[in-house]
């Protein structure tokens, strides 16, 4: 049962959102321009991203509804189970799994990131945004995940709920809410 | 140095922000939101907060940009910012305010850390659903905010009074004013 009295049948973070709107808008808004907006990185590849350090923070919700998000632009849920697996192996580019050594980096905090890992990811062609996009999209994580399950959210284990939130986010992005309560209307 | 190359002169995540704007602005619009506009818990209580899961985290700018700014909040009180940092259970804060820090401490661990338990004693000294929700929600973006200013390796010179004059501004003026600082004006269009 969530912590605080969330709006019932709205599952993972749309409840949060829909109990505070006034935080709601900036935090959509921020996950807009990171994940779904014009970049030089895919939107596939932010969502992997998204996805990773989302399944090392251990957030089921964010984790699987952003997961499906990645299969939709990937065409496929395979590489996304593979980069939860081990991203070594992954079929992804090597600027991909660099920049997914910084998040993981990122994820245990910021001043785990070094120099290294960025000389090796500017090695396979990062640039200074992608960089700076793929840490604050590691950063985002790490509160969007505590969000998530710092109030004990609701989070069904149900994949088809996750998979029509992850077509809703790959289509429409981040601004409107991916899913509408449960109640037949 | 940092790890990209940003604007010259900018500290911590000034530097940031000014490097991406279109980010910036939803960063700046959730700090106003959660710090500084009107609240039941002060803004006071909300930067010590904000400093408290800062200096968990290690973090140096935001630490102490935000303790200066809970110090202007709190007539200029920079010992009990420091003593909130060191150990909050003999500053001279509220029981409520207590007990949301130690669900603000279990949010920086991670968010399964949260307990029922945490959250009713929170609630038996008074917090309010929409004040255990703002407590988390500024714990957990600060281990946002710490996690960019650190990952990126943000110019962070130490120097107290900087900060200290830059606190009692921001107090007044609130985050999104600030901003127009460093922030490209926007061009009209």
């Amino acid at each position: 049962m969530p912590h605080i009295a969330l709006p019932e049948q709205l599952p993972g973070i749309s409840s949060a959102f829909a109990f505070r709107p006034e935080t709601a808008r900036p935090m959509r808004e921020l996950a807009h321009i990171l994940l779904h907006e014009p970049n030089s990185l895919s939107p596939g590849e932010r969502e992997l991203i998204a996805t990773y350090v989302s399944s090392l923070n251990d957030c089921y919700f964010c984790q699987t509804s952003h997961g499906a998000a990645a299969a939709c632009h990937l065409g496929g849920i395979e590489t996304v189970k593979q980069v939860h697996v081990d991203f070594q192996q992954a079929p992804i580019s090597e600027k991909l799994k660099r920049l997914l050594v910084i998040v993981g980096q990122v994820q245990r905090g910021g001043k785990s990131v070094t120099s290294a890992a960025v000389d090796a990811a500017r090695e396979q062609g990062a640039t200074d945004v992608e960089i700076h996009d793929t840490v604050l999209i590691a950063a985002a994580f790490c509160m969007y995940n505590r969000y998530v399950d710092g109030l004990a959210t609701w989070q069904p284990r149900d994949e088809t709920i996750y998979a029509q939130m992850g077509a809703h986010l790959a289509r429409e992005g981040y601004t409107t809410p991916s899913i509408r309560p449960h109640r037949d209307s | 140095m940092p790890h990209i190359n940003f604007p010259e002169g900018l500290q911590g995540i000034r530097a940031a922000m000014a490097f991406r704007p279109e980010t910036a602005k939803p960063l700046n619009e959730l700090a106003e939101v959660l710090l500084h506009a009107p609240n039941s818990l002060t803004p006071g209580e909300r930067e010590l907060i904000a400093t408290y899961v800062s200096s968990q985290n290690d973090c140096y700018f935001c630490q102490t940009v935000h303790g200066a700014i809970a110090a202007a909040h709190l007539n200029g009180d920079e010992a009990l910012v420091k003593c909130v940092k060191a150990d909050f259970w003999s500053a001279e804060i509220s029981g409520k305010l207590k007990a949301l820090l130690v669900i603000a401490g279990k949010v920086q661990q991670g968010g399964k850390h949260v307990t029922t338990a945490d959250v009713e004693a929170a609630r038996r000294v008074g917090a309010t659903d929409i004040e255990i929700h703002d407590t988390v929600l500024v714990a957990a973006a600060f281990c946002m905010y710490n996690r960019y200013v650190g990952g990126l390796d943000t110019w962070q010179p130490h120097d107290e009074e900087l900060y200290r004059q830059r606190g009692k501004k921001t107090a007044k003026e609130g985050y999104i004013t600030m901003s127009q600082e460093y922030l490209p004006r926007e061009s009209p269009n």
